[in-house]
């Protein structure tokens, strides 16, 4: 009080006139303060209408509205938000897993490739997003299940990993980053959070006396096939003996944010992974070239993309070798759709495939595109990107 | 869909487990160990949701090998198992229970070997022979009629390939491949890995 006066609190801020509006919900329990004159300091904060709500349910609408306004909220908000708002915790907007990421070792390092696609219940929200992220100079990841979680746990993985590399001079491997990252997600098991994520790194020994330092140095020179078994075997040797044997090469682990947390040499996480698994289980061997490689990897997201309704768009393929991480030019899919329609077929594609009533194992497709024939086969609505397109491999 | 089972025999244990590590319809891997080794005697099998099985046969492996560490020497197989269900019990009511079923096999130097069957309730069980998972309701039948106490370790691995060979004809689920291994006074062997001969 004695403050108040010195200060000529009083004078200086008016009394609001207005108290919050009678719309708070349960869930927020309002940070304004009271507006009673009696409180020490007054602040005036002009408030926006919607932050009366609480943030979760931002978006969406309670069923305590009148038809009036049934009608009028359903012209605003797009198709596809729920109505009602769940009485257990409110999503502020519907979250769909789709996407198609996948990931090998072979002999040139580490191959990871996505598509670019991110959805939202019906809708494409995003047709260019980025789902391999890189962690540090040797480690990318590729993401998967909600966006947002899966930014951030990148971000805070990326951190830990630097001040584990401050604290102990060496980077942390693969395997422990994968652990690290799978005990920082166990809390929120049975959450909505989801992330699943493959860790794609090259292990290097900075400080092993019988291996050359990889930092810095230009070294493309492919790994030494052992060091995947050694890799592979350290999970086994780390159960016969408290001490490990540091793992160094290319390194490839699956973590999930129920807790799963495995290695292996081939992953494939989304709701294309079906597709994908599929064509790189016929292709993916160990002494791949990086051409072949890349070749597969694309080919694997096309498929899934083209199958996927939750994937589609661009593909990502990123490679981590001894160097370091490489990103090849993202690339439109839907250009290599037309590719290989021209390669199947000659001349105009699509006014021969009407006149054949869309025969073969395109028909299918073509029948689609028949009755979208305003739109396009994509819509062509969100496509519109000035990528440059890379290479064809 | 997965698969853990134990027999015992008068001087050693021996134990199989799937190697099939699935997400909903796929498998995300064909060579997952299901075993953790605790101490140099003793075995932990563990199956159940997706998280729990690493998550908790790690902090259960991980405070056995303090316990050596402290004191100087390892907790017997009975302790070991009895230590297990009571952070099971712990858990069970907690907010974040574990939802894993376990088999504990072991060799102790006075009480010889032993097998425990524990269960996500927490329950605990010394038993001669026991099995977890769907492939459970095919087999137990089988090592009931085979089952004797004294029984070799051939007669063993051969009880063991007649209850992998139950599954590839009955079993709805391909499990490709089987880890197995034996406990005895000299410690754990790896044996041959199983397969049901469905690739």
């Amino acid at each position: 009080m004695a403050l108040q006066d010195l200060c000529q609190l009083q004078e200086v801020f008016p009394d609001p006139d207005c108290s919050p509006s009678g719309t708070r919900t349960g869930y927020y329990d309002g940070g304004f303060p009271a507006s009673s004159s009696s409180h020490p300091f007054n602040f005036f904060i002009p408030a926006a209408e919607f932050l009366q709500e609480s943030p979760l349910r931002f978006g969406q609408v309670s069923s305590a509205l009148t038809s009036q306004d049934h009608l009028l909220s359903s012209l605003s908000w797009p198709p596809g938000l729920p109505q009602d708002a769940p009485q257990s915790v409110p999503l502020p907007f519907p979250m769909s897993h789709g996407t198609t990421t996948l990931a090998f070792l072979f002999q040139g390092g580490v191959l990871a490739a996505a598509d670019t696609r991110s959805s939202c219940s019906g809708l494409v929200a995003c047709p260019s997003s980025q789902k391999v992220l890189p962690i540090h100079s040797h480690l990318v990841g590729t993401t998967s299940g909600t966006s947002a979680d899966c930014a951030l746990w990148k971000r805070i993985l990326a951190r830990e990993l630097r001040l584990y590399q401050l604290r102990h001079g060496r980077r942390l491997s693969t395997g422990g980053a994968a652990k690290l990252m799978s005990h920082m997600l166990h809390p929120f098991k049975g959450s909505e959070l989801c992330v699943a994520a493959t860790l794609c790194g090259w292990d290097g020994g900075e400080l092993d006396q019988n291996q050359e330092p990889t930092q810095g140095g230009a070294r493309t020179g492919p790994s030494d096939p052992d060091s995947l078994e050694k890799a592979s075997q350290s999970s086994t040797d780390a159960q016969k003996s408290f001490v490990r044997k540091r793992p160094s090469g290319p390194s490839l682990f699956y973590v999930c944010s129920d807790g799963t947390r495995l290695q292996g040499a081939l992953f494939s996480v989304g709701s294309g992974s079906p597709y994908a698994y599929s064509i790189l289980d016929q292709g993916v061997r160990w002494d791949l070239t990086l051409q072949e490689a890349t070749s597969i990897a694309r080919e694997a997201v096309y498929r899934a993309t083209h199958r996927d309704a939750w994937s589609g768009n661009c593909v990502d393929v990123f490679h981590v070798s001894s160097a370091g991480w490489r990103r090849r030019g993202r690339e439109d899919l839907r250009e290599e759709y037309y590719r290989e329609r021209d390669r199947q077929g000659g001349g105009d594609l699509r006014e021969e495939y009407y006149r054949q009533g869309g025969g073969g194992p395109e028909g299918g497709v073509v029948q689609r595109e028949g009755q979208t024939r305003g739109g396009g086969p994509e819509g062509g609505v969100l496509q519109r990107e000035g990528q440059t397109r890379g290479g064809r491999t | 869909m997965e698969y853990l089972v134990g027999i015992q025999g008068p001087d050693f244990v021996l134990v199989a487990a799937d190697n099939v590590a699935a997400s909903s319809i796929l498998q995300m891997k064909h060579d997952q160990d299901k075993m953790f080794k605790l101490s140099e005697k003793i075995l932990l099998l563990c199956v159940g949701e997706a998280g729990d099985t690493a998550q908790f046969a790690e902090y259960i492996q991980k405070n056995l090998q303090l316990y050596k560490m402290r004191n100087g020497y390892e907790l017997s197989p009975s302790a070991a198992a009895n230590f297990t269900r009571k952070n099971l019990a712990d858990y069970l009511r907690s907010r974040t229970p574990y939802h894993v079923n376990l088999l504990l096999a072991g060799y102790d130097e006075t009480d010889g070997p032993g097998l425990y069957y524990m269960d996500y309730l927490s329950s605990l069980s010394k038993a001669p022979f026991a099995a977890h998972g769907y492939g459970a309701f095919l087999t137990l039948s089988i090592l009931d009629q085979h089952y004797k106490p004294d029984l070799t370790r051939e007669e063993a691995v051969d009880l063991l390939k007649k209850c992998i060979e139950e599954l590839r004809k009955r079993f709805i689920v391909n499990l490709p491949s089987f880890t197995v291994r034996l406990i005895d006074k000299e410690g754990i062997h790896d044996l041959e890995k199983l397969s049901s001969g469905a690739k």
